[in-house]
């Protein structure tokens, strides 16, 4: 009896309204010596059936562990303080240890960042993937089965089956991301979660395995979350993007609407500093300062020290997420007077 | 765009948390204030924040505890004979005193330090005492005794001699046992190590076959073979053992920190900066394996100890008294042969040994949590 | 900066001819080795005064090599470096232990990693005083003063402050600015910068990039920037060299290569570049497959394998020489004309 197979997979509906994941007011800290970090503060989104979503950010700003926060894989020292992660409606957060270990890798799955780091050396690959169908579907799959659906989900990605019996070294980089892919793919999960995919990669080789996973969520219907610091990774892959600043999300919506229209003044001038090799050469602006200490963050907008838009009112109260029409959420309190994009690259 | 991720965790840019420097340099131009100070201040300071750290390991200061505690033995001993002790008496190597013991004479001895049989009393004290008789007789050993005009708190030796005056006594030379050690060890384990792991190639292939081959050499029956070529003392031995473990085991421990900070970028920094061999390995690779030193220099302590007590017992070091020599005398003489009747003789200077051991290990461990940030709880 | 024309009258600053390395692979102690790495392959190229270079390509394309070389962290096989700067001439490829301190002072470099580019256990102002130190220049005083004016240049202030500072005392964005301060601190005339930015997060990265340029602009240095990232190129070099297997592939002015990529490579990677703008539409990237290493490679075209474009000639000939296809825009293939 077979439990999963890779064509099942791309036959399964999809229905883009309906939502997949609803992460709802998460709030986490870190307990530290010197205090609690407010790592993730009030963040809430949706991730609908076979969408792309991005979560970017710059180093610290909460964007990773928002992701482990989804699977549950957070370190010892960190505490959900509220907030809901639902999925097809269950509130992750209520589950056992034991039940939350069972719908891991089943209903999410996680391609963790640095392909090198995620393979143990020591064993061929195949086994390694084996491992995880081995742990879901104990007594369920014959050996023959299992080997058909890790070929298949080789062929998936691109890799030719015999790479199977490989081990680890043997693999370049951008193929060891494709076997990480591979091994999320095993369980069929709904979602995928993909921190930093790419990174540490070539230009090129980045561009194949992006390449892939886009082909992998239309064709099998899933939904992925990519984290990431690269704005132009987003671009190039997300429907919706959500951005994250010093533990916050300042601003989400429909990708191709951010980026034309960017609203939070830390998305704007986030923009505005991103080189790119097409276009005209504009002036690049620099964003003064830097991010804030989260032991201690700063009261009302946690951007209100860098942001050039800044008034008494921001440094006291905090701005909410607010829809500012077509599911496009900015939180700030002066978002009319962040000047159009187009305007300020040509310049 | 692909390689630009920060490999650092992702709190490290926002958690620096470190004391303001501020206060230490001043606002005003520091051209006024001597670059020494302003190191003397840096060095207080980082001393300050190690301590911190330090302090907060129960192991650590459970064994710095137990060191206070030796060195304030190893304090009082001079004290004590210049003072209450009267040299006659109480001299760990020459005094001598006979403490006047009663003994009940009985026909069968059950218990050696409170009964005499009935045929020894009457040969050596005359020949119309009888069972049941209580005598006084002189005696050494002698268990503990805390009254009369000389008190012995440990008992004397079969000698006569105060067993407190001679624990305390050895403290000091445990003491300077260990740090000769330790200190031989770390300067030529951190000099070879460094070395090795910087030039590399041959010079790396000798050093550390030889240190292989020192580390193959069993270091006590080596010592006991030494030994009985020529006469060691406190010093010799601790420049031994300090050679040993200098060119073994912890030369290997180091060149291989060593090499983990050779490919770091500040070595290629300092070299392009125009700096040479030597000063890359004494001012950039020896600071960074420094700390890793001290720990080693802890562990290297314990080890010393051990080895002297164990060279002592079999009775193999030239030395006046220590604790192993104690252990020996009373080996020497039979009485570990009556189980733990002649307790005194044994007890204190072997517990000495152990805890000064366990000490030294436990600051060490200490220490492995100040130097290895990834042992540190969060 | 502004694209300024390749050096014509001005003799350049630095001349690199044919400029090898080769790794031995290690077969075991007492084998020589047979096999090798030729991690840089005869390359050649110039450098005027000011001006900036930079030299981009993928991991493993030698372009660090290079750059280590040209600052003497690497020993070159074979090749000269010709290095001017005032009356000072030299061969640096061949220079002597006592030449080189010397040279210590004309050339620095910036590393990749601000993390690990500093003695933790040093101040700032040890590190930044290093150079002055090791060569013997000024008293104590003297170096501080110096030490202090840089930091300010570097836009730490107040210099003060940092001066006994520690590099983890320090954020990210200003390491990279002490790591620029002891660069220049000697006044050198050239030097390599390997990816100095790209651990930096994009808002940071910016302010490094703008006060490299400045200081280039003031002090009259040149750089050879070495980065994998083309839109940071963009910004930083007046000429671009694409590196590709240890052999440059094309050489030209930034904007020109950018807009008008000649070489199959070089078109490659510009079109695998994720462009921030979701309405972008990209042309698809022609090669297949990933990078390897150059072991022993066999004397044809290096691109071969991957190359879309692969012909006869190609296979029949050497590697192509670096030719002239446009205003100071040389093309290793034998195919440009054809392709484009």
């Amino acid at each position: 009896m077979t439990v999963i197979s890779v064509e099942d997979m791309s036959g399964r509906s999809v229905d883009p309204r309906k939502p997949l994941l609803e992460v709802d007011d998460l709030v986490m800290h870190y307990k530290i010596k010197a205090g609690e970090v407010s790592a993730v503060d009030n963040v809430s989104f949706t991730v609908h059936q076979g969408e792309a979503v991005g979560l970017v950010g710059e180093s610290g700003c909460g964007k990773t562990s928002v992701a482990l926060s989804l699977l549950r894989l957070l370190p010892s020292n960190a505490e959900y303080i509220s907030g809901q992660i639902r999925l097809d409606g269950q509130d992750l957060l209520q589950l056992t240890d034991n039940e939350m270990r069972a719908r891991r890798w089943k209903d999410i799955a996680m391609v963790f960042q640095g392909a090198m780091n995620s393979w143990n050396p020591v064993y061929r690959v195949g086994d390694q993937i084996k491992e995880v169908l081995d742990t879901h579907f104990r007594g369920e799959m014959t050996y023959d089965e299992q080997r058909q659906h890790m070929e298949k989900l080789f062929a998936a990605v691109g890799l030719p089956a015999e790479m199977l019996d490989r081990y680890p070294h043997e693999f370049s980089g951008g193929m060891r991301q494709r076997a990480v892919i591979a091994m999320a793919l095993a369980c069929s999960p709904q979602l995928i979660i993909a921190d930093e995919p790419t990174t540490a990669l070539d230009v090129i080789v980045q561009d194949q395995i992006l390449k892939e996973l886009k082909r992998i969520q239309h064709e099998m219907g899933m939904s992925i979350i990519y984290i990431s610091h690269d704005i132009a990774v987003i671009a190039e892959v997300t429907d919706s993007m959500g951005v994250m600043y010093a533990g916050k999300l300042v601003e989400y919506g429909d990708t191709a609407d951010v980026f034309a229209r960017p609203k939070h003044p830390y998305t704007y001038l986030l923009l505005k500093s991103t080189p790119s090799i097409t276009g005209p050469r504009r002036q690049l602006a620099p964003l003064e300062g830097e991010p804030p200490n989260l032991l201690d963050p700063p009261t009302g907008c946690r951007f209100h020290p860098r942001c050039p838009f800044a008034t008494e009112k921001c440094a006291m109260e905090e701005p909410p997420l607010a829809d500012i029409g077509g599911g496009h959420r900015v939180a700030c309190w002066h978002y009319e007077q962040v000047p159009d994009l187009e305007e300020a690259l040509v310049r | 765009m692909s390689v630009g991720q920060p490999v650092k965790p992702e709190t490290d840019e926002t958690l620096h948390t470190s004391p303001s420097i501020d206060e230490l340099v001043g606002t005003g131009p520091v051209v006024a204030t001597p670059l020494w100070r302003v190191r003397l201040r840096l060095m207080r300071r980082s001393l300050g924040q190690n301590w911190a750290l330090f302090r907060e390991n129960k192991m650590g200061m459970v064994g710095l505890v137990l060191i206070a505690m030796f060195a304030l033995m190893a304090i009082s001993h001079p004290i004590l004979m210049a003072t209450v002790w009267d040299p006659a008496i109480y001299h760990p190597l020459r005094g001598h005193h006979a403490v006047v013991q009663e003994f009940t004479i009985v026909e069968e001895v059950t218990d050696e330090t409170t009964q005499i049989e009935l045929n020894e009393a009457r040969i050596r004290l005359n020949p119309f005492v009888d069972v049941g008789e209580v005598v006084r007789i002189p005696t050494q050993p002698a268990p503990p005794t805390l009254t009369g005009e000389y008190p012995h708190l440990l008992g004397t030796d079969n000698q006569g001699r105060d067993i407190l005056s001679q624990l305390l006594f050895s403290t000091r030379a445990a003491f300077f046992l260990g740090v000769v050690a330790a200190l031989t060890s770390v300067v030529i384990a951190t000099t070879v190590g460094s070395v090795a792991a910087y030039f590399g190639g041959w010079i790396d292939g000798g050093l550390m076959r030889f240190a292989d081959l020192i580390l193959l050499m069993p270091i006590l029956p080596l010592l006991i073979v030494m030994s009985a070529a020529m006469e060691i003392n406190m010093v010799m031995l601790g420049v031994i053992i300090g050679i040993l473990n200098g060119f073994g085991g912890v030369a290997i421990v180091l060149k291989s920190q060593a090499l983990s900070i050779k490919v770091k970028a500040f070595i290629d920094a300092a070299k392009v900066a125009g700096g040479g061999d030597w000063h890359v390995i004494f001012r950039h690779i020896v600071p960074n394996v420094l700390p890793l030193t001290f720990l080693y220099m802890m562990f290297g302590i314990t080890e010393a100890i051990a080895i002297e007590a164990t060279l002592s017992f079999f009775g193999l070091l030239n030395v006046e008294m220590s604790w192993g020599l104690m252990i020996h005398f009373a080996q020497a003489n039979g009485y570990l042969l009556s189980g733990t009747t002649y307790w005194w003789l044994l007890f204190p200077a072997g517990l000495a040994v152990t805890f000064m051991a366990f000490a030294f290990f436990l600051v060490g461990r200490g220490m492995d949590e100040v130097v290895n940030p990834r042992l540190r709880a969060r | 900066m502004t694209v300024t024309p390749a050096p014509t009258v001005t003799k350049p600053l630095l001349e690199v001819r044919d400029l090898r390395k080769k790794f031995p692979i290690s077969r075991g102690m007492f084998r020589a080795p047979t096999e090798f790495v030729h991690a840089v392959d005869g390359i050649s190229f110039e450098i005027a005064p000011g001006e900036s270079l930079g030299l981009v390509g993928e991991s493993g394309c030698g372009k660090s090599t290079t750059g280590r070389m040209l600052v003497k962290l690497t020993e070159p096989t074979d090749g000269q470096i010709v290095f001017r700067d005032g009356d000072y001439e030299r061969d640096v490829a061949h220079v002597t232990r006592s030449e080189l301190k010397d040279f210590r002072s004309r050339v620095q470099m910036i590393f990749q990693d601000p993390y690990e580019s500093m003695n933790p256990r040093r101040t700032i102002f040890d590190t930044v005083s290093e150079p002055l130190a090791v060569q013997k220049v000024g008293t104590v005083p003297e170096r501080e003063a110096r030490v202090l004016e840089l930091l300010r240049l570097v836009g730490l202030t107040p210099p003060e402050n940092f001066l006994f500072r520690y590099p983890h005392e320090l954020s990210g964005g200003q390491r990279q600015r002490v790591a620029i301060a002891r660069a220049l601190v000697m006044n050198p005339t050239f030097v390599v910068a390997d990816e100095p930015t790209s651990m930096l997060d994009v808002s940071i990265r910016i302010s490094i990039m703008e006060l490299m340029t400045r200081l280039a602009r003031e002090l009259q240095v040149s750089y050879l920037y070495i980065t994998h990232d083309l839109a940071v190129a963009r910004y930083m070099c007046d000429r671009i060299a694409v590196m590709y297997l240890g052999k440059i592939v094309e050489i030209g002015p930034t904007e020109d290569v950018l807009a008008r990529p000649r070489h199959p490579y070089t078109k490659a990677l510009l079109s695998a570049v994720p462009v921030p703008d979701p309405s972008y539409k990209r042309t698809p990237v022609e090669i297949k497959g990933g990078i390897s290493k150059a072991i022993n490679p066999p004397p044809e075209c290096r691109f071969i394998a991957r190359c879309p474009f692969a012909a006869d000639v190609c296979r029949n000939n050497p590697h192509p020489p670096l030719e002239e296809h446009g205003p100071n825009h040389q093309v290793a293939c034998y195919r440009v004309d054809e392709i484009s």
